[in-house]
């Protein structure tokens, strides 16, 4: 199997782990991850309002690149920009046709690049029964809570990933590592996002509230697809604490290939 | 309605897509916005408001600045109005103005060391400045 790969801005720097550990399993499972030659910054954030077309640019390119393969994306913030652009590539003509025109020098795009995330790649592709079998160091015993977070699931209709209501798909690849899944009522909420810059107070409330949550559930810890929701569990915790991964770390570690 | 209030209703209107006249004001997504209580204008005020051409207040309303974009209305209002964007384009109509940016690399506080994400200042930076 062999993909395009948008790794983003994060997972060169902050985000190492959730990229490195990516590439050693991608290797172990026998899937091949081109990373896109230049790619940019995917912008971080959707502006979800119609006349924004620069501010898309970026990810246009993106999709361009990967020459209408399919693009696999590890962080949820670029799965969602990557992922609405293409929907609104073909679904909203205003859109396509003032971008098509700052895009006309480097060539055209002809909307067919299909974005996935790599867990979406786990269950479709390789399968979570698959993967089961290729899991040479099972997590057994060990609680763990998915955060799904915001930017993964919704809108569920664009992004078409999970249910966004009652998503299963982290919970199905920590059963398939050999975890105990445990699902508690925040998982699918926001961890604070941006406005930790602008009111630190609100990012602490709503982290604290998942965190309860998560505990009242029993998880001993839990993990993300997101560097945003990380950084916020981690550092805007003001009541308790649990341990955060990325989820392709545990990946990793069961298939026997993380380092250190 | 004044002219210029006319005017700001229809580039809200116009750049969110939303109808706020679809709103049946059942409250559904001020009861499921995680930052209902930072909140002084509430998601399902926001439709009433920008309805009633209100849009100068919520301009200048701190609310703007403190809605996640976490689209927990967009999913769950069940009418398919999608409050989230009206405060986005509210905001974005806001900061727009020259001299309006709400925060720039200037702005960053001290607590955010070298744990922030890259991601967090780019989304930062993308939702409070031009
Ligand atoms: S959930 Fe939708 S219909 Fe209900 S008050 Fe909010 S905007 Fe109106
Ligand atoms: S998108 Fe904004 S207004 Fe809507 S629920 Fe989330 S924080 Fe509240």
């Amino acid at each position: 199997m062999i993909y395009s790969y948008y790794p983003g801005c994060t997972l060169k720097d902050r985000a190492k782990q959730l990229d490195i550990c990516a590439r050693k399993s991608a290797e172990a499972l026998g899937i091949t991850l081109q990373e896109l030659p230049n790619w940019q910054c995917c912008g971080a954030v959707y502006p979800q309002v119609t006349d924004e077309i620069a501010s898309r640019l970026s990810a246009v390119r993106a999709l361009q690149s990967a020459e209408g393969g399919k693009l696999v994306t590890m962080c949820s913030a670029c799965h969602h920009v990557l992922k609405r652009t293409a929907y609104d590539w073909n679904a909203d003509e205003n859109f396509r046709t003032k971008a098509a025109n700052y895009l006309a020098e480097d060539g055209g795009y002809d909307g067919a690049t299909e974005v996935v995330h790599f867990l979406e790649v786990l269950r479709d592709e390789v399968g979570f029964d698959e993967l089961k079998k290729k899991v040479v160091n099972p997590l057994t015993g060990r609680k763990i809570g998915a955060f799904y977070g915001c930017m993964v699931l919704r809108p569920g209709k664009v992004l078409a990933f999970d249910d966004p209501e009652n998503p299963t798909i982290i919970e199905d690849f920590i059963k398939a590592i050999g975890a105990t899944p445990v699902k508690y009522p925040y998982r699918n909420e926001c961890c604070g996002a941006y406005v930790a810059l602008e009111d630190k107070g609100s990012a602490e409330h709503q982290v604290d509230r998942a965190l309860n949550s998560a505990m009242d559930a029993g998880c001993d810890e839990l993990i993300t697809a997101c560097p945003l929701c990380m950084y916020n569990l981690v550092e805007n915790a003001t009541a308790h604490k649990l341990p955060v991964k990325y989820f392709t770390e545990l990946l990793a570690e069961a298939l026997g290939v993380k380092e250190g | 309605m004044e002219n210029n209030a006319k005017f700001l209703t229809e580039t809200a209107l116009r750049i969110s897509g939303v109808n706020p006249r679809k709103c049946m004001k059942c409250g559904k997504c001020s009861g499921t916005c995680p930052n209902y209580d930072a909140m002084e204008y509430h998601p399902h005020q926001f439709v009433a408001m920008v309805e009633k051409g209100q849009i100068e207040k919520l301009m200048q309303s701190k609310s703007i600045y403190l809605c996640l974009s976490c689209m927990a209305c967009v999913e769950r209002c069940p009418r398919g109005v999608e409050p989230g964007k009206l405060v986005e384009a509210v905001r974005l109509m806001q900061i727009r103005q020259q001299d309006k940016n709400h925060k720039g690399a200037r702005d960053i506080p001290e607590f955010a060391d070298e744990s922030v994400p890259q991601q967090l200042l780019m989304a930062a930076m993308r939702k409070y400045r031009k």
